[in-house]
């Protein structure tokens, strides 16, 4: 099985290529500083497997799953556990491994890998089995929504949540008691929300319409959170609140 | 009293075989005092988010050298940058300099 390691960090590829030298039959054929450089090598070669750093600057791992047409196999490698979610979403993904990688969690994803039969496309069960055994669990189900914060999967009942916000990369998620700060963006977190409760009311912000306590002209008033609302969205807006 | 490095991994990572473990460490050695130099040009031009992903690169080695308590330093530091807040800046650059000491003599 040909495979590329793809990661900024020299120190990285080379504990990943020394890990894929223990595998019988897994021959790394290339390796890349950048993604950019990988997408051109890939337009003219192809490979059954993509060791992948997501934290590269300019354009990340995430940039180069979504560029690239038929992603070949991947396996995931970052020092942040909060992509974790954000990787099951690409069929593609094989495993994620979090840095610095062990010889026996190394295993383990090999193990995934082989469980899989590379000449069958992959099915959508397939994403499941998958999955980091940790995390098989859906990030949202019922009435609560799992995030990963520092390697833990963190439960936050979606009822208590009355602000989520987009700052750059993260998005911000405020409870009643709590904030959570979360590698993740507004639309993934949007999909998982119950769309009669949570209203994207802005760009940046997304509002549980429970909580708001007063509303003026294009700002509403959470908590001591105001909150501006969209042109565009305010009409949606009063159609969800129970007017006089 | 400063958490200390330690080769644990390293050593893990190597199995016995001494001439992995040594590149690894030639390796290390060489791209950590480039990605703290990257880190403080960031740091000192301002941009919090650049500093942001230097911090997060960093946080490998610092786990490489067996810095738990570090990482987690690290991380809420990688945090706070991301909301242009600099808070652990002290605390953070103490472990550089752990490492960078145990670095140059191990």
């Amino acid at each position: 099985m040909n495979c590329i390691i793809i990661d900024d960090e020299e120190t990285a590829r080379v504990i990943m290529a020394h890990l894929c030298s223990t595998v019988v039959g897994l021959k790394i054929v290339e390796e890349f500083p950048n993604a950019i450089q990988a997408i051109k090598y890939l337009n003219h070669n192809s490979v059954d497997l993509i060791f992948l750093d997501i934290h590269m600057p300019d354009f990340n791992g995430i940039d180069f799953i979504e560029t690239i047409t038929q992603p070949p196999k991947i396996i995931l490698t970052t020092s942040d556990a909060n992509f974790a979610i954000q990787a099951f979403e690409y069929d593609c993904i094989v495993d994620y491994l979090l840095k610095p990688v062990s010889i026996e969690r190394f295993q383990k994803a090999m193990q995934k890998l082989e469980s899989i039969n590379i000449s069958t496309p992959r099915t959508s069960s397939a994403a499941t089995a998958m999955a980091p055994s940790a995390e098989n669990d859906d990030s949202a189900s019922g009435d609560n929504l799992y995030v990963n914060i520092n390697r833990r999967l963190v439960k936050i009942e979606m009822s208590t949540i009355y602000l989520i916000e987009a700052k750059g990369d993260y998005i911000k998620i405020k409870t009643e008691d709590q904030e959570y700060t979360v590698h993740s963006t507004l639309k993934k977190i949007e999909e998982k929300l119950p769309k009669n409760t949570f209203l994207k009311v802005h760009r940046s912000f997304i509002i549980n319409v429970n909580k708001i306590v007063d509303i003026e002209d294009n700002s509403v008033l959470l908590k001591r959170d105001v909150v501006p609302v969209s042109r565009s969205k305010r009409a949606e807006l009063m159609k969800r609140l129970n007017l006089l | 009293m400063m958490e200390q490095p330690n080769l644990s991994y390293i050593n893990s990572m190597s199995g016995g075989e001494k001439a992995f473990g040594k590149r690894l460490l030639a390796i290390i050695k060489k791209e950590f005092p480039l990605e703290k130099q990257v880190y403080f040009d960031n740091l000192n031009s301002g941009n919090h988010q650049r500093t942001a992903q230097n911090v997060h690169k960093l946080k490998h080695k610092i786990s490489i050298l067996g810095l738990v308590k570090s990482y987690d330093v690290a991380t809420r530091y990688e945090e706070n940058l991301r909301n242009n807040d600099a808070t652990l800046q002290k605390e953070f650059e103490a472990i550089l300099l752990v490492m960078t000491d145990y670095l140059n003599k191990v």
